[in-house]
């Protein structure tokens, strides 16, 4: 079952579109990742899924039911949980602030007891219960809006950049919950991120988010090895982009012309075709000229034009005619004794260049 | 007047606050039961009322928001004055027989105190982080328990516009004067009594009187810092 389902979803301020045509559907159990660049409307999209605004255009369904009608949005809002990127903390102590939604649902003082407990255990903030919030340290502050959420096990879970003003532990403890969370209790959950590593991590399934526009849907691999447009691609880091012709399609092998340079992919383009070739620089790789053959279809001689290390991994630009970029592990950039203007080959797999008509 | 004069007045000021004279112990008790009463009434009346103001959009807000800052400064006399031609015997309101009683002083006071309270209630409302409304929301509040929680977070704020408008409240003269009459035992409170001693001559109650006031407004003071301080340091936890 799909338990969120978006038709045309459209939001304007006044003039302002931002966003455009959003059509989505989220299964249970999943952790729909939505990735963009800031500013492409993510959080608007999460706050009109978790039925804090109203759309100005298209339809929406949360867990069956249509918010528009009337009682239900309230209702639906009590079988959701929101966590913002900079969590508003009310002056109280920890307990009051996480024990907030359930006074709200009118629970048992006992009841609100023992799941703020069992809360604080699960952030692993146990003992935190009289403190007041206020003094808390960002990553514990994040931890414990993120219990306040959870405490009325919520169907769906919202959560808008949850980690982007974290430092790596925190994050990594707030990215642990998430997994442990629809894990264990099935929670579908929808994370908005501009970091696409996180993303990575997290998400089974991702849409990109771009100018108002949801541009692609898929698992992650999809989105990283064939982005649908060339934003995408810039978006999603693919290091190389190249601008060609199609000279030749043979059963679905095309040949492309890359400033003189030729390129064999897979892909359905006819003769004559403008395309962008796009491969990440992981799949590019390096050996000194002159050595074995290798099955790779592309490949190019060229001299060393820069090496940025960033250990375990290093990034190397080789100059072919065109700049192709290569990703290397540092122990291998040593062994190669790789250093600029040294010559080298690099080789491509046709199946690892993702061809797009250019627009 | 000389110097010897004032000095007495206070030796005799101070005999009086200390032996817990009865005139000035009843003034004071009057006044403070006006003052509180006309506060509470207004607070009851105000916090909802700002509340209402935040969270509706309505044509003409920031006029009103506007009228209300401007009675913030309302003349005391001027309130004193409209109120009385409405509850005078030839007013709209005189059926009511409210001039110089208790009753119509803790109304002349309302009017003086409701603006500022609720404006005050408004500014603080409007100024806590625009993203706990929706978090609140989010949290699955009804309308009412969501007005509830933000009260609850500007519990500081709120409580130091109240303690503003006993303030106000307590050291008017000339709306007590109009509407209450200054009648001894009866609406006879330690603004117009010092107005009055100190026209007669006596100085001595008039001092003391004053120096009650004065303590008052002190005490006011005071205890508006210990929140204010109290309620920064909380804050500065947040930066």
């Amino acid at each position: 079952m799909n338990v969120i389902e978006t038709e045309g979803l459209s939001k304007r301020y006044g003039e302002q579109e931002i966003l455009r045509e959003i059509s989505l559907s989220v299964p249970a159990g999943r952790i729909f990742g939505l990735i963009g660049p800031s500013g492409a409307g993510k959080s608007t999209l999460l706050r009109l899924l978790d039925l804090l605004e109203i759309q100005t255009g298209g339809k929406l369904r949360i867990l069956g039911e249509d918010p528009l009608s009337p009682g239900s949005r309230f209702r639906l809002r009590r079988r959701m949980g929101m966590l913002h990127q900079k969590p508003v903390i009310f002056q109280r102590t920890v307990h009051e602030n996480i024990a907030i939604g359930l006074k709200y649902r009118r629970e048992s003082r006992d009841r609100i007891d023992s799941r703020v407990r069992d809360a604080l255990h699960e952030i692993d903030l146990p003992g935190y219960s009289p403190r007041p919030a206020r003094t808390l340290s960002g990553g514990e502050a994040q931890r414990v809006a993120l219990a306040r959420a959870l405490v009325t096990d919520p169907e769906i879970l919202f959560l808008d950049e949850p980690t982007a003003n974290l430092d790596p532990p925190s994050t990594e403890k707030i990215e642990e919950i998430i997994l442990r969370l629809n894990r264990e209790k099935g929670m579908t959950i929808v994370l908005s991120t501009h970091d696409m590593l996180q993303g990575q991590r997290l998400a089974g399934s991702m849409g990109v988010l771009m100018a108002g526009r949801l541009t692609q849907v898929g698992n992650s691999l999809e989105i990283f090895q064939r982005p649908a447009t060339e934003d995408i691609a810039r978006f999603v880091r693919v290091e190389n982009i190249l601008k060609g012709l199609v000279i030749e399609n043979r059963e679905g092998e095309v040949t492309v012309d890359v400033s003189g340079k030729i390129f064999r992919a897979v892909a359905p383009m006819q003769p004559g075709m403008r395309v962008n070739l796009l491969f990440r620089s992981e799949d590019v790789t390096i050996d000194l000229a002159g050595s074995m053959k290798s099955s790779a279809r592309n490949v190019f001689s060229g001299k060393i034009k820069q090496l940025v290390a960033s250990r375990p991994v290093v990034q190397v630009v080789i100059d072919c005619g065109i700049d192709i970029t290569a990703l290397v592990t540092a122990s291998s950039a040593e062994d190669l004794a790789l250093s600029e203007g040294r010559e080298v080959r690099v080789s491509v797999k046709a199946t690892a260049i993702h061809v797009l008509p250019e627009r | 007047m000389m110097a010897g004069e004032i000095v007495d007045g206070f030796i005799q000021a101070i005999q009086l606050i200390v032996t817990g004279n009865p005139e000035v112990m009843r003034i004071t008790l009057l006044s403070l039961e006006i003052s509180l009463t006309a506060t509470l009434l207004s607070a009851l009346i105000s916090i909802p009322a700002g509340a209402l103001l935040y969270y509706h959009e309505f044509f003409g807000k920031r006029v009103l928001v506007n009228i209300l800052q401007t009675l913030y400064a309302l003349p005391t006399v001027l309130a004193g004055l409209l109120l009385f031609l409405m509850i005078s015997h030839q007013g709209p309101l005189g059926f009511l027989s409210l001039l110089y009683t208790p009753y119509g002083m803790v109304i002349a006071q309302m009017i003086l105190v409701l603006p500022l309270i609720t404006g005050l209630t408004f500014s603080t409302l409007n100024g806590i982080d625009p993203a706990m409304r929706p978090t609140v929301l989010s949290l699955g509040a009804t309308k009412l328990q969501s007005i509830g929680t933000l009260i609850l977070e500007t519990r500081f704020g709120i409580l130091a516009a109240v303690i503003l408008g006993f303030g106000r409240a307590i050291s008017e003269v000339g709306a007590a004067m109009i509407i209450g009459g200054n009648i001894r035992g009866y609406t006879r409170v330690l603004t117009t009594a010092i107005s009055l001693e100190t026209s007669v001559g006596d100085f001595a109650l008039a001092i003391a009187l004053g120096i009650i006031l004065l303590g008052v407004a002190v005490l006011v003071n005071i205890v508006l810092n210990l929140i204010q301080s109290g309620s920064l340091v909380k804050n500065s936890w947040a930066s």
